[in-house]
């Protein structure tokens, strides 16, 4: 089957060779032996989701996700979907937030995730160009698949903007090394089959993607999805590079932990990682 | 074929494409050469024919309004698919993807509803081959929609409610979407209109051009070898105005869309992307999506599936919208002169005839009633007292 003309729009740029800001910070630390921890954050929730930034940052954080609410969050469970439509009934929007961003000075790489319409509405351009001036290094767009990536990344590489793909258990092995070639600052893999938010125990699929990607990239190798505590979090980084924190870290926000009980929540699981 | 088949990114135009999470990829991708591989298949085609007649109860006649044109001064005919079993078009789609999913190896169903017309023709079919079936539907929509509900339950399904944001069928697709990249090792997404990440806009409407081709055969034998002047449905998500459309979209006939005033994504949204597609869509000056307001649950939706988008931007279907109070007086004006009950959707394009009809003086109209009224009638209760 052919391509038509608009199809062929779609061609997907291959990733530049130099690492961002993101990438760059993100292998040093693994190089000198360290485990990863991001957490995220979801901006414009509440007076003081500035000082959680910082906070977290403080407590040996790597980078900080930092999102920007949408409006029809399908890769979130409860925990994120709450803490979105509360950001967003507030007033939170992706202009304020960066603007706040702009003002912390957090100390570690911070990248964005959101929803791909939020980009799409504003303009790749003008979307990718506010995010660097917000001094955002990456981007996470999680229903913005390899296929489609083409016209947003064009505009996020030009920005200096790196794009962190996902990459699912689902994939075959012919997919995967094409999700990691296109992937900046790091190899996002998704735990398991579901949307974010707390579990038991680890899955199991977890150590498999891990090990899938490890197996075929030195980029750093994040899993998220599903990683709820420190234990879980010393589980997983057998395998992988480090974690991303989401639900569980938000759902202490919710209940009104403040800055200081996130602080403490990702200090104990910074102290686990390093205590292997 | 007379509507063209989308590029191989699953694109109408600009619109369409495949926004979904990376997890569910490998999943449409399977979905796509599954339906290209059954569709072509004649075993496949003779099983869902023979269904559609002996189960679903095709064709569906084409009924001549004589009182109601003589009311209106426009000649209106009905393309019965609200006598269809289950009462609406909504049983083509579902017949096609359950014999789908069950080439496919899969044992479950999960769908999204809105007045629970996919719904209950989920659960129906899901029953009808031993399936499991889960629907979700928004919790306002179970609260107006009570008796569809009640039927899903009864064939079998569990009904779900959608808790977040407006609580409709936006909400519910988000719902079921969560549920499928949960389980999309075992379940299929039955999606119930045009809309979705590809190949869901092109192979909905493929299990629906039924409706069109015999619409096309049904009117030449009526009119003598000719076409109506204007072809009309009601769109929400648009799988039954794309069903009719396909049997006339190389003809000279008009193709009139008619939309909720209080969702009309063709009417006032600006492209977007949400549920796997690129299409108009209603949103704020962020990006975020807005809630839709509409007394119909089943056109209660922001957006609309992509190819609507698509003919609507090169010009071949136009797009109109009518107001609740102008549904509420057609809902009544089709019971009062023909002695059919439509259904809340359906009235929609109804409405937009009866207040045009100065513009569509003597032409004939052939309008896609894709459901029938009873569900309806409790609302429609509380509202005329």
């Amino acid at each position: 089957m052919s391509l038509s003309a608009l199809d062929e729009g779609l061609a997907i740029p291959e990733a530049p060779a130099e690492h961002g800001t993101l990438e760059t910070a993100l292998r040093a630390s693994r190089d000198a032996g360290r485990k990863l921890l991001v957490p995220y954050v979801t901006g414009g929730l509440g007076d003081d989701w500035a000082d959680i930034v910082r906070a977290v940052a403080d407590a040996g954080a790597d980078a900080i996700e930092i999102g920007v609410p949408f409006s029809d969050p399908v890769m979130d469970g409860p925990v994120i979907q709450e803490a979105s439509e509360l950001a967003l009934r507030s007033g939170a929007t992706p202009v304020t937030i960066f603007d706040e961003l702009r003002t912390i000075d957090a100390g570690v790489p911070i990248a964005v995730m959101t929803y791909y319409n939020l980009a799409f509405h504003m303009g790749h351009e003008r979307f990718a160009q506010s995010l660097a001036a917000a001094g955002v290094s990456a981007a996470i767009l999680p229903d913005l698949p390899l296929e489609e990536v083409g016209p947003w990344a064009t505009a996020a590489d030009a920005a200096g903007v790196e794009t962190v793909l996902l990459a699912a258990p689902t994939a075959p092995d012919e997919r995967l090394p094409r999700v990691v070639a296109r992937s900046r600052g790091f190899v996002y893999a998704v735990g398991l089959l579901g949307v974010t938010g707390e579990r038991d125990a680890l899955a199991s699929s977890s150590l498999v993607i891990a090990k899938r990607l490890k197996a075929i990239t030195d980029k750093p190798v994040l899993v998220g999805v599903g990683i709820s505590n420190a234990k879980q979090a010393v589980e997983i980084c057998a395998e992988a590079d480090g974690v991303v924190i989401g639900s569980a870290l938000m759902r202490r926000v919710l209940e009104g932990v403040g800055a200081s009980g996130a602080g403490a929540f990702i200090a104990e699981i910074r102290a686990a990682l390093d205590a292997g | 074929m007379a509507l063209a088949a989308p590029t191989s990114s699953g694109r109408f135009g600009e619109f369409g494409g495949r926004y979904v999470p990376e997890t569910l990829v490998p999943a449409c991708q399977e979905l796509e050469e599954a339906f290209r591989e059954a569709w072509a298949d004649p075993l496949f085609r003779a099983e869902l024919d023979g269904l559609l007649a002996d189960y679903a109860g095709r064709p569906s006649p084409l009924t001549e309004c004589h009182r109601l044109s003589a009311e209106l001064g426009v000649r209106v005919l009905l393309k019965r698919e609200d006598l269809n079993h289950t009462g609406s078009h909504k049983i083509n789609n579902v017949l096609g993807q359950g014999l789908l999913a069950r080439r496919m190896g899969k044992k479950r169903l999960v769908a999204e509803t809105g007045a629970g017309q996919h719904g209950v023709a989920s659960a129906t079919v899901a029953a009808l081959l031993g399936m499991e079936c889960m629907v979700y539907m928004g919790e306002v929509d179970i609260e107006r929609q009570a008796l569809n509900v009640f039927r899903m339950r009864l064939l079998g399904a569990e009904v779900v409610p959608a808790m977040s944001g407006s609580r409709t069928l936006k909400d519910a697709v988000n719902e079921a979407m969560r549920d499928w990249v949960a389980t999309v090792e075992t379940t299929h997404y039955c999606l119930g209109s045009v809309m979705g990440p590809h190949p869901y806009p092109w192979m909905v409407r493929e299990f629906h051009t039924v409706i069109g081709l015999e619409a096309r055969e049904q009117c030449e034998a009526l009119l003598d070898g000719g076409i109506p002047d204007v072809v009309t449905a009601c769109v929400g998500g648009g799988s039954n105005a794309i069903g009719i459309f396909s049997g006339f979209a190389d003809t000279d006939a008009e193709l009139v869309g008619v939309e909720p005033a209080g969702g009309a994504a063709v009417g006032r949204g600006v492209p977007g992307v949400v549920h796997g597609m690129k299409s108009y869509l209603m949103q704020d000056e962020f990006g975020q999506v807005q809630e839709a307001h509409s007394i119909s649950a089943g056109l209660d939706y922001p957006g609309v599936g992509p190819e609507h988008s698509h003919l609507a931007s090169i010009g071949r279907a136009t797009y109109e919208q009518v107001t609740d109070a102008e549904v509420i007086e057609a809902f009544q004006l089709l019971s009062r002169t023909e002695g059919i009950i439509p259904a809340l959707e359906p009235a929609h394009a109804l409405a937009w005839i009866s207040r045009d009809r100065a513009k569509l003086a003597g032409k004939t109209v052939l309008l896609n009633m894709s459901g029938r009224g009873d569900k309806d009638v409790g609302q429609m209760m509380e509202i005329l007292g």
